[in-house]
C-alpha cells in the first residue's frame, strides 16, 4: 500500500513532467556574423535526434514539441564549418545564431590550399609549394626567378637580391611572416636574411594589397608565409635533406608541429646549410663557401573570433666572398677584367676565410586579432628585429681577424589595422604604423664607418578598398601617407665635405670640427604619398582583364644619403649625396589572363615612370696612395622602365605539360637620354614536364633558359691607369654574351603507413656545364658563373 | 540600422586603443640621446711613403703623402735632391700612418708579414735597374731595401707598387704576382 502510493505519486510526477515539457517551442534566426544579414538554407539539427529543419529566406527556423533539458543544435550551411550550439531549454525560447560563412575569412582558421590573391587589379604571382620545396637549399632570389619579370642581382651565388621589373634593393619590400624585413637591404652586396625553409608560400603582391605594408615598395612586395596549421589534434613534421655536387655540401631542415583542435599550435623549425668552394666549368672559386643556420618557434592560437601569435626566428649566415674579387685599385681591376680568370685559386676547401660576411638576424613578433560582429577584424602587431652585420676584409697584423664593418640595426614596429568586411560587395581596410629604427656602427673597427649612426622614425596611415560593382567587375584602390625622419651623426673628412660642396649648403649641420674631420648632425624629414587604383574585369569564365595605376614615393635610404668610402670588394669609392630627395614612381600596368582546362597565358605590359630615380653609377676616378679608384656616385634622374611579361602553359595530355615565360624590360635615363645601368636582359624560359599520379606522382621536367645579351647599357668609362701611365677604357659596363642553360628536375613520392610520405628528388642545374657570365652578377668582372650542380633531395613528411 | 550605435562604440574603442598604443610607442622611441659617436681611429692606413736613396754621401728622397687617404684629394709627391748619372743608390722604404697621433710606423707591420708582401719597381728612361736587397723566410724578395742604379743623364720614372698577398715567388712582373695593391705611386725624376 505504502509502495503503491509512492508508485502512484511517481507516475503522477512522471506523467506531469511529460505532459508539461514536450510542447516547448524553440524559435530562432540564423544571421551572418559579418553583416547581420539573415542566412537561409542553413540546416539545423538537434543532435542525437532526427529532428531537423531548414532556415527560411529571412533566416528563421523553429522546432515544436521539444522537451525541456539540455540539447545541442548543429547548424550547417554550405561553405561553412558546422556550428554546435548547446542550449538549456526550460521554456519557449528565441535564439539568435550567428554563423560565419565567408569563405575568405574561413581561410584564416582553415588550412588553405593555394592562397594566391587573385583579387588584385595589379598582376600578381606566387610560387607553388613544390617550387619552394625544391629550391629550399638555394636562395630566395633563385626561387623567385622562376616567375616572369623577376630576376636577381647578385654578388656570387650566396648573395642574391630579387629584382622585380628591373628594380631592386629598397624598392622591393620583403615581408617575412608579415614582418617587414629591416636588414640593410640597401647595399648591392647585401642579400635578404631569409631562411627559405621557414616558408611554404611565397607571393608577389602589388597595387592596393601592397600598399598596406609600405608606400615605398615601388617594385612590389614579396610576401613569405609559413604553412597554415589545421585545427586538429595532431603531431606532425617534415624533414628535408639535400646534397649538392657543386660546393660539395648539403642542407638539412626539420619542422615539427603540435596542433590542437582548439586552434592552438606550437611549431619549431631548424635548418642548417653548408657549402664549400663552388666551381665554374673550368676552375674553382676560392673562398665561396657558405654556412647558414636558422631556427624559429611559433606559438599561436587561432579562433574565428580572436587569435594571437608569438614568433621568434634567428637566422645566421656566414658567406665567403670570392678571393679573386677582392682587389686593390683600378689597375688590379683592369688586370682582373683582362685576364678573365681568377689569379687566386687554391684547392677545394670548406673554410670561409676573409673576405667574408657574417650576418645574424633576429626577429620577434607578437600579433593579436579580434573580430567584431557586423564590422570586421582588428589586428595589432608588434615586431622587433635586430640585424647584426660583420664584414671582414683582408687586413694586416693584429687587425687581421677584426671586422672592417660592424653594424647593428635595431627596429621596433607597431602596426594596427581594421578590415571592414560587413558589406557583401565592398571591403575596406584602414591601418596605422609606427616604426623606430636605430643603427649603431661599432667605432672600434679601425675603419671609417660606411654607414653612420642614425635613428629614424616612420609613421604611416593607409586605407584600401575593393568594391564589386557587378559579378564581372571589381575595382580596387588605396591611399597611404608616410612620414619619415632620419637623424644621423656622421663624420665627414673635411676634404670630402668641401669637395661635395656641403660647406656652402649644409654648414649649419656641422656640430664639431676635429681638424681633418667634421662631425655633422643631418636631420631630414620626408613626406611620402602613395595611391593606387585599378579594375578587374572578367570577360568570361576563362578570360580576365586587369588594369592598374600606382603612384608611389620612396624616401632615400641611409646608403643613398650617407655612403662615403672605399669598397674593397668592388675596388670603388661609393658616395652618397645629402641633397637626394624622395623618388616618385607612376606605374601603369595591364594584364590579360586566360586560364582554361587545356591552356592559359598571362600577357602583362607595363610602363613605370620614375621621377628623381635614385641610382648608383660610375662617375669618375679619384687618386689615392693605393692607386686610382673609380667613383660610383648616387645621383637622381628621371627614368622610365617599359617592359613586358609573358607566361603561358599548355596541357598536351593528362601527363604532359609545357610552361613558357618571356620577360623584357627596357630602362632609359630620360635626362641623359641613355640606357639605365643594371637592367636585366630579356630572357626566355621553356619547360616540358611529365607527371603521372599512378606512378607514385612521378615528375620529370626539363627546362631551357635562354638569356639574351643586354645590349642596352650605359657607356664604359675611361680612367687613367697609373701602372700603364695612360688612359684606358674600363670595361665596367660591357655586357656579357647571351647564354643558354638546361635544368633537369625529377621527383617521385612514396606513401608510407600512417599518412607518412617520402619524396625523392634529383635535380641538375646548368646541365651542359656551360661557361657563362650573367650581366647582373657583379662577379662577372672576375670569373665565370657556376658550372653544373647535381643535387638530390629527400623529403620526409610524418 | 540597429547596429549603428554599437558599431560607433566599437570604432571609438578601436581608435582609442590604436592611438594609445601608437602614442605609447612614440614615447618609447623618442628617448633621444645626445651622445656623439666615437671617432674612428683608422688603422693600417698608409698615408705616407718615404723612399730614401743614398750614394756617396748624397741623399735623394721621394715622398708620396695622401693625408685624406681615400678622400678626394690626390696624393702629393715630393722629390728632394738630384740623382747622379751612373750611380748605384742604396734605397729603403718607410711607410707611415699620419692620421693618428703619435704617427704610426706601418713599415713594422710589413716586416712582420713579409711573406705576404712585396714591393715591385718599374722603371723607365734614365733608371737602369732596381734589385732587391732583402728576403723573407722563403728567400723571396720583399723590397723594403733595394739597390737602384741610374744610367746616363736624362729623365725617367720609378713606379713603386706594394702588393698584399701576391703570388710568391713570381717572375717580378705585377701581372704574374697578382694580389691586392696597397700602394701604387709613380715618381718622375731627372738624372743629372
Amino acid at each position: 500500500m505504502k509502495y503503491g502510493y509512492l508508485l502512484f505519486l511517481l507516475c503522477l510526477v512522471f506523467n506531469h513532467t511529460q505532459a508539461q515539457s514536450c510542447n516547448l517551442i524553440l524559435q530562432g534566426t540564423i544571421i551572418d556574423y559579418h553583416d547581420n544579414t539573415p542566412l537561409n538554407e542553413a540546416i539545423i539539427t538537434i543532435s542525437g535526434t532526427t529532428q531537423q529543419t531548414i532556415s527560411a529566406i529571412d533566416g528563421t527556423f523553429y522546432f515544436t514539441a521539444l522537451c525541456p533539458g539540455i540539447l545541442e543544435l548543429e547548424i550547417a550551411h554550405h561553405a561553412c564549418k558546422s556550428l554546435f550550439v548547446p542550449l538549456d531549454l526550460q521554456e519557449n525560447t528565441f535564439k539568435e545564431i550567428r554563423l560565419e560563412h565567408h569563405l575568405e575569412a574561413l581561410e584564416e582558421v582553415e588550412v588553405t590550399g593555394r592562397s594566391n590573391n587573385k583579387s588584385s587589379s595589379a598582376h600578381e604571382a606566387f610560387l607553388t609549394a613544390s617550387t619552394i620545396s625544391k629550391n629550399m637549399g638555394g636562395t630566395l632570389g633563385d626561387a623567385l626567378k622562376e616567375l616572369a619579370g623577376i630576376t636577381t642581382l647578385s654578388t656570387g651565388a650566396a648573395i642574391v637580391k630579387p629584382v622585380i621589373h628591373g628594380l631592386s634593393g629598397s624598392r622591393v619590400l620583403i615581408l617575412n611572416n608579415n614582418v617587414r624585413m629591416q636588414d640593410m637591404e640597401w647595399g648591392e652586396e647585401h642579400a635578404p636574411n631569409i631562411d627559405m625553409n621557414t616558408n611554404k608560400n611565397i607571393q608577389i603582391i602589388k597595387g592596393a594589397a601592397a600598399l598596406e605594408f609600405g608606400g615605398d615598395a615601388i617594385a612590389g612586395v614579396i610576401k613569405l608565409l609559413p604553412e597554415p596549421v589545421a585545427r586538429q589534434d595532431s603531431l606532425y613534421g617534415q624533414t628535408q635533406t639535400q646534397l649538392f655536387s657543386n660546393g660539395k655540401g648539403g642542407a638539412l631542415s626539420t619542422t615539427l608541429i603540435k596542433s590542437y583542435e582548439s586552434g592552438l599550435f606550437i611549431k619549431g623549425q631548424g635548418s642548417f646549410k653548408r657549402l664549400g668552394d663552388l666551381n665554374t666549368p673550368d676552375y674553382l672559386l676560392t673562398n665561396t663557401g657558405v654556412l647558414e643556420r636558422g631556427i624559429s618557434f611559433t606559438v599561436s592560437k587561432r579562433d574565428f573570433r580572436q587569435g594571437w601569435e608569438a614568433y621568434y626566428a634567428l637566422f645566421d649566415a656566414e658567406i665567403g666572398i670570392l678571393r679573386a674579387s677582392h682587389i686593390g685599385n683600378v689597375d688590379d681591376f683592369i688586370t682582373a677584367v683582362n685576364i678573365k680568370q681568377p689569379n687566386t685559386q687554391n684547392d677545394f676547401s670548406y673554410a670561409i676565410n676573409n673576405p667574408k660576411q657574417e650576418v645574424q638576424h633576429q626577429l620577434v613578433k607578437a600579433s593579436f586579432y579580434q573580430r567584431f560582429e557586423g564590422l570586421g577584424k582588428w589586428t595589432t602587431q608588434y615586431d622587433f628585429q635586430k640585424n647584426h652585420r660583420f664584414e671582414y676584409d683582408i687586413r694586416l697584423g693584429a687587425d687581421a681577424d677584426k671586422a672592417a664593418l660592424d653594424l647593428q640595426l635595431t627596429t621596433h614596429s607597431l602596426a594596427t589595422d581594421l578590415k571592414i568586411d560587413a558589406w557583401q560587395n565592398a571591403k575596406f581596410k584602414v591601418g596605422l604604423l609606427g616604426r623606430h629604427q636605430a643603427n649603431i656602427a661599432n667605432p672600434l673597427t679601425g675603419v671609417r664607418r660606411l654607414i653612420p649612426d642614425y635613428m629614424s622614425q616612420n609613421y604611416g596611415a593607409f586605407i584600401t578598398v575593393d568594391h564589386r560593382l557587378t559579378d564581372n567587375l571589381l575595382i580596387d584602390g588605396g591611399l597611404r601617407y608616410d612620414f619619415t625622419q632620419i637623424d644621423a651623426k656622421k663624420f665627414y673628412r673635411t676634404s670630402r665635405w668641401e669637395e661635395r660642396g656641403y660647406d656652402a649648403t649644409f654648414s649649419t649641420i656641422v656640430t664639431q670640427d676635429l681638424g681633418t674631420q667634421l662631425l655633422t648632425n643631418p636631420v631630414f624629414q620626408y613626406h611620402a604619398i602613395a595611391a593606387t587604383a585599378g579594375i578587374i574585369y572578367k570577360l568570361d569564365d576563362d578570360l580576365t582583364l586587369r588594369g592598374n595605376f600606382s603612384f608611389s614615393q620612396r624616401a632615400p635610404n641611409p646608403s643613398e644619403l650617407f655612403s662615403d668610402g672605399l669598397h674593397h670588394s668592388a675596388a670603388r669609392i661609393e658616395l652618397g649625396d645629402l641633397n637626394i630627395k624622395s623618388e616618385s614612381a607612376s606605374n601603369i600596368s595591364v594584364a590579360i589572363e586566360k586560364d582554361s582546362e587545356l591552356w592559359g597565358f598571362v600577357l602583362s605590359p607595363y610602363i613605370n615612370t620614375i621621377n628623381d630615380f635614385i641610382l648608383l653609377d660610375p662617375t669618375g676616378v679619384e687618386f689615392t696612395i693605393r692607386g686610382a679608384f673609380p667613383v660610383w656616385s648616387y645621383r637622381q634622374t628621371n627614368a622610365q622602365l617599359v617592359g613586358l611579361d609573358f607566361t603561358a602553359y599548355g596541357k598536351w595530355s593528362s601527363h604532359v605539360r609545357t610552361d613558357h615565360t618571356f620577360s623584357l624590360v627596357y630602362g632609359t635615363d630620360k635626362s641623359l637620354r641613355a640606357p639605365l645601368i643594371n637592367i636585366p636582359p630579356p630572357s626566355f624560359t621553356n619547360t616540358i614536364s611529365y607527371t603521372n599520379q599512378r606512378w607514385n606522382n612521378l615528375t620529370l621536367g626539363l627546362t631551357s633558359e635562354y638569356v639574351f645579351r643586354q645590349n642596352n647599357t650605359p657607356p664604359n668609362i675611361a680612367v687613367f691607369s697609373p701602372e700603364q701611365q695612360a688612359t684606358v677604357v674600363l670595361e665596367i659596363n660591357t655586357p656579357p654574351e647571351a647564354y643558354h642553360l638546361l635544368r633537369l628536375h625529377t621527383e617521385i613520392d612514396f606513401e608510407l603507413k600512417n599518412n607518412k610520405k617520402i619524396t625523392l628528388g634529383l635535380q641538375a642545374t646548368n646541365l651542359g656545364d656551360t661557361k657563362y657570365r650573367a650581366y647582373l652578377n657583379r662577379l662577372r668582372y672576375f670569373v665565370d658563373d657556376l658550372g653544373r650542380n647535381i643535387s638530390t633531395r629527400i623529403l620526409f613528411n610524418y | 540600422m540597429m547596429n549603428n550605435k554599437s558599431n560607433n562604440s566599437i570604432y571609438k574603442k578601436l581608435a582609442t586603443r590604436s592611438l594609445a598604443l601608437l602614442f605609447a610607442f612614440g614615447m618609447v622611441s623618442c628617448t633621444d640621446d645626445d651622445d656623439n659617436p666615437m671617432e674612428v681611429l683608422e688603422e693600417e692606413v698608409i698615408t705616407t711613403m718615404n723612399v730614401t736613396l743614398t750614394a756617396n754621401g748624397s741623399t735623394v728622397t721621394l715622398q708620396s703623402k695622401d693625408l685624406d687617404a681615400d678622400g678626394p684629394n690626390a696624393p702629393e709627391t715630393t722629390i728632394t735632391g738630384n740623382f747622379l748619372a751612373n750611380t748605384t743608390y742604396t734605397g729603403s722604404i718607410e711607410l707611415l700612418n699620419e692620421t693618428v697621433t703619435p704617427i704610426e710606423d706601418v713599415t713594422e707591420e710589413i716586416e712582420e708579414k713579409k711573406e705576404e708582401h712585396q714591393f715591385f719597381f718599374t722603371t723607365t728612361g734614365s733608371v737602369d735597374n732596381v734589385t732587391y736587397n732583402d728576403e723573407d723566410a722563403d728567400n723571396n724578395p720583399i723590397g723594403l731595401s733595394f739597390t737602384l742604379t741610374t744610367g746616363d743623364s736624362g729623365s725617367g720614372s720609378i713606379q713603386i707598387t706594394l702588393r698584399h698577398e701576391p703570388k710568391k715567388p713570381n717572375d717580378g712582373s705585377l701581372a704574374d704576382a697578382g694580389g691586392e695593391t696597397d700602394i701604387a705611386q709613380t715618381f718622375t725624376i731627372t738624372v743629372q
